[in-house]
């Protein structure tokens, strides 16, 4: 069993145990091109990793808590988050360890590294798994070469990688992963060639970057862009780019600087070097016997090759673009900064502003006809802010998980989540919401009268102060009665908002006492003492994006809901308006264009498939014990109150869990008086995790059925370190009917 | 989705692929476990085996019908965490007589060929224990019951 082998000690049988990346290197170095210092670890030094470690076992039972195709990208975020937690918790084994210290020490003696991957399993699916993996440049010293080796190996189980294997049909349990070492070339100039365009097969391609190749991969600096003819081996169009930035080596791998003035007037290339660089991916294509993606660098004018791969698909196909979004899923700093600054200062204002101006458009007075362009209008706006949603404020929550990367890596946490702590006990809207039920709470709680007359149902006349607070409530969020923030009066009977307010005000302990006591202060201080100078600056950067990343990822729901709520009201006023017409049994033409918009529009009508549970006659199933993924730690036991519409949240009782399909920040008032929350969908980042955290409370995500299989009036645990519920007593149909 | 037709499914598979299964007796409050070789009936409502009647388990069964018993695929390998599938199966068990002792016997040995000369032993006693519950536990710790009226 061979850990490592040098490009001439490989063979064509050493392929699969070093994947394509490392044996193109190797017959690359066999044919006499120009590449860096090179050792390749082989598959088998993973596999004695994993294996001596337990790992196997461990990511497997990770990734089989339940059907993978059933688990959402933000559950197997999660479980990437944790198995790369275990790689870099876990040591590499001592025989292992010795064995490639040595061979590192002694090969390289004190240089710095470029760590890559190479996945065997690239062969297999005939895809390009470019930049699916980490990699690493200019890692200095033993210790910290062999903590990238791991987190490359780790890499393999990247909620990308993992999407990406299985999309393209790949048996993700079988793959493995070997690990190129390259003496870092400090590169001046450094760049990409296709030896053919994608797009024209009768042209190449060169883009070049000053500084470091990881600029130009990783999309942080623009290139400059030749295109050649093959034929006649001639520059046909050279494209400058802005060159304002390069990636240059740093303490700790690379680091984005402002580009020197005397190389940004000119190009990174000249047409000479254009054409040698085009002549190095001519030979690879020759070599290989098909078009090659060449990554090379040119230090004091001597030209080096860093990889060669396959152009896989010569024209854009479904794979690649998949790919492209799968990439997607990582999000750089500056990326994240830019939309931070797109979202808070333009969005949320234009979004408040929106929600404010539909809210102040009296509906009541204008024409038939007019309400019904109203309606249309306001649709066409609710979907705008749905699709922005989508676009821009989903994939700024990868704030987050950027931040949880750069925690762990400096924290080494026993806990991954324990960055979490440090976003927690923010300012949210929703947090905002509860205060003031609070608040009221605590009024009905001190007036026997008041909380007599609530409950009587007496709701004419309240106490002046109480009223107006309630008038102020109601205006910033609606009555709770609607599943949309802002909504009133979607209930028929006594408003849910009294309904709570009295069962918070009989349980004054609910809310305050559960409130989760932190040190936060203290984790932060010891986090941002780790760093130093720029790195620290950089720490408190990645904080503060995170917390604005995890605050908006709850406040988006509340503004959204407040705009979809006056599409609500507009639908609510023609459907009054068509129904009172017709009871009158009067027609007027006018009408006809409200009841087209109203049966097009089809709104509110969605119908939620509820997971089947049936049982056959003499047979009976009930579930005991469901596994989902641990999102709040703490344990509790109470009866489960099923919410399966929005207006069964006013019956929510003291001390009741949570079980529902998706914890809507619309909802999330009864937290104050919950013992857990169960969610049928999955992540650490839903909704539901992020409000049981601020409040405590054991939190258990991830159920596919939890919703048909729990009852509300069943008995059950909610174990929040494990992500277990379990069902200790049923209710029956009857006593269910009691509650 | 949890449909009660996947779950009586899988621990019908069980039941048909398992030969051999752990039963648990008791003695006066003290537990005991013993090793069966096991056969049951389609509708998956008794579960048979057999035993010679001077066993401690058979003592046990006698004085006290209530027993458990656990049938599970597991390899003794790793991957045993994530893939075996295991069923407790709970019931009162009893001796089996008559034509239906034939019955069963037939069925036992048509599963258990090498086992004739052992279990046609006027020694030995055929036992069908009649399953209240199955509980069954995958995905490491996915648990659902299926309880039978009988």
């Amino acid at each position: 069993m061979n850990w490592i082998l040098s490009p001439l000690e490989v063979r064509p049988d050493h392929r699969n145990r070093i994947g394509p990346k490392a044996y193109a290197l190797s017959v690359m170095a066999r044919e006499g091109f120009n590449i860096p210092d090179t050792l390749f670890l082989t598959v088998d030094a993973y596999n004695a990793f994993v294996n001596a470690a337990g790992l196997r076992e461990r990511i497997l039972l990770e990734l089989n808590r339940k059907k993978f195709k059933d688990m959402r990208w933000e559950e197997i975020w999660d479980c990437a988050t944790r198995i790369r937690h275990i790689f870099l918790k876990k040591q590499i084994p001592g025989p292992l360890q010795s064995y490639l210290t040595e061979k590192i020490q002694s090969r390289f003696s004190g240089k710095t590294l470029a760590i890559r991957s190479s996945a065997p399993d690239e062969d297999a699916s005939g895809s390009s798994f470019a930049g699916l993996h980490e990699s690493f440049v200019n890692v200095r010293g033993t210790s910290s070469i062999l903590d990238r080796i791991r987190l490359v190996w780790a890499s393999l189980w990247s909620d990308a990688a993992l999407l990406y294997r299985q999309e393209i049909g790949l048996d993700v349990e079988k793959s493995t992963m070997a690990v190129v070492l390259q003496e870092t070339v400090t590169g001046d100039r450094s760049g990409v060639v296709f030896s053919q365009n994608p797009n024209d097969k009768t042209q190449a391609i060169i883009e070049s970057v000053y500084g470091l190749n990881q600029g130009l991969v990783d999309g942080m600096v623009e290139p400059d862009r030749w295109v050649l003819d093959r034929d006649k081996k001639t520059v046909l169009s050279h494209k400058p780019a802005q060159r304002e930035y390069w990636m240059i080596p740093s303490e700790h791998g690379a680091e984005m600087a402002p580009l020197p003035e005397d190389l940004s007037g000119r190009p990174p290339l000249s047409s000479q070097e254009a054409l040698d660089i085009c002549d190095l991916a001519y030979r690879a294509e020759a070599l290989f016997e098909a078009p090659q993606d060449v990554e090379w660098t040119i230090k004091n004018d001597t030209l080096c090759v860093l990889q060669s791969r396959p152009i896989t698909t010569l024209s854009p196909s479904e794979t690649e673009d998949k790919r492209a979004w799968y990439l997607s899923l990582n999000r750089s700093v500056e990326n994240l900064k830019a939309l931070r600054t797109t979202i808070e200062e333009t969005l949320i204002p234009e979004m408040a502003k929106t929600a404010k101006d539909l809210v102040e458009q009296d509906i009541t007075v204008v024409s038939d006809r007019e309400l019904a362009d109203e309606v249309r209008r306001r649709w066409k706006i609710n979907q705008h802010w749905v699709d922005t949603y989508w676009e821009e404020f989903i994939p700024y929550a990868h704030g987050v998980r950027l931040f949880g990367q750069y925690y762990n890596d400096a924290m080494r946490p026993d806990d991954p989540y324990e960055f979490m702590n440090l976003l927690t006990q923010t300012k949210m809207v929703s947090l905002e919401r509860n205060q003031l039920m609070e608040e009221l709470a605590s009024m009905v709680r001190e007036d026997r009268q008041l909380f007599e007359r609530l409950k009587a149902g007496e709701l004419l006349d309240l106490d002046l102060e109480f009223g107006e607070k309630v008038n102020q409530f109601i205006e910033k969020f609606g009555d709770l009665s609607c599943a949309v923030t802002g909504g009133t009066e979607c209930a028929t009977d006594t408003r849910p908002l009294f309904k709570l307010l009295l069962e918070m005000a009989v349980n004054p302990s609910s809310l305050a006492s559960r409130k989760k006591p932190k040190d936060a202060l203290a984790l932060q201080q010891r986090f941002l003492e780790r760093f130093q100078g720029p790195n620290r600056k950089e720490a408190e950067e990645l904080l503060d994006l995170a917390r604005s990343s995890y605050r908006l990822r709850d406040d988006d729901n509340i503004y959204l809901g407040k705009i979809e709520a006056q599409l609500l009201s507009a639908v609510k006023e023609a459907k009054s308006r068509v129904e009172s017409s017709e009871r009158r049994g009067t027609h007027k033409s006018e009408l006809d264009d409200l009841k087209s918009v109203i049966h097009n529009l089809d709104y509110g009508n969605r119908k939620r498939e509820l997971a089947v549970s049936s049982n056959e006659y003499g047979f009976k199933v009930n579930p005991r014990q469901l596994v989902g993924q641990p999102a709040g730690p703490g344990l509790s036991r109470g009866k489960a109150r099923v919410i399966r519409h929005h207006l069964d949240l006013q019956d929510f009782k003291n001390a009741e869990i949570l079980v529902c399909d998706s914890v809507d920040p619309n909802m999330t008032f009864v937290i104050p008086l919950a013992a857990g929350v169960i969610e049928r969908r999955g992540g650490m980042l839903i909704h539901g995790a992020i409000i049981a955290r601020e409040y405590g409370l054991p939190c258990v995500t991830g159920i596919p059925d939890a919703t048909s299989l729990i009852h509300s009036g069943d008995d059950i645990t909610v174990d929040g370190f494990l992500g277990i519920v379990t069902i200790s007593k049923k209710r029956s149909a009857w006593e269910r009917n009691k509650m | 989705m949890t449909h009660y037709k996947d779950i009586k499914n899988q621990i019908r598979e069980l039941l048909i692929n398992q030969k051999l299964g752990v039963l648990s007796t008791h003695h006066s409050g003290q537990p005991y476990a013993s090793l069966i070789a096991f056969v049951s009936k389609e509708d998956l409502k008794e579960i048979f085996f057999v035993t010679p009647r001077t066993t401690r388990k058979f003592a046990n069964l006698s004085a006290d019908s209530r027993v458990a018993i656990l049938i599970n695929s597991s390899l003794n390998m790793d991957s045993d965490f994530h893939e075996a599938v295991s069923i407790t199966a709970l019931g009162n068990a009893k001796e089996i007589n008559g034509a239906e002792k034939d019955e069963i016997l037939g069925l036992y040995l048509t599963k258990h060929p090498y086992l004739e000369a052992f279990a046609t032993s006027p020694t030995c006693a055929v036992v069908g224990v009649t399953i209240k519950t199955y509980v069954m536990v995958k995905n490491f710790q996915h648990v659902m019951e299926m309880h039978i009226d009988q």
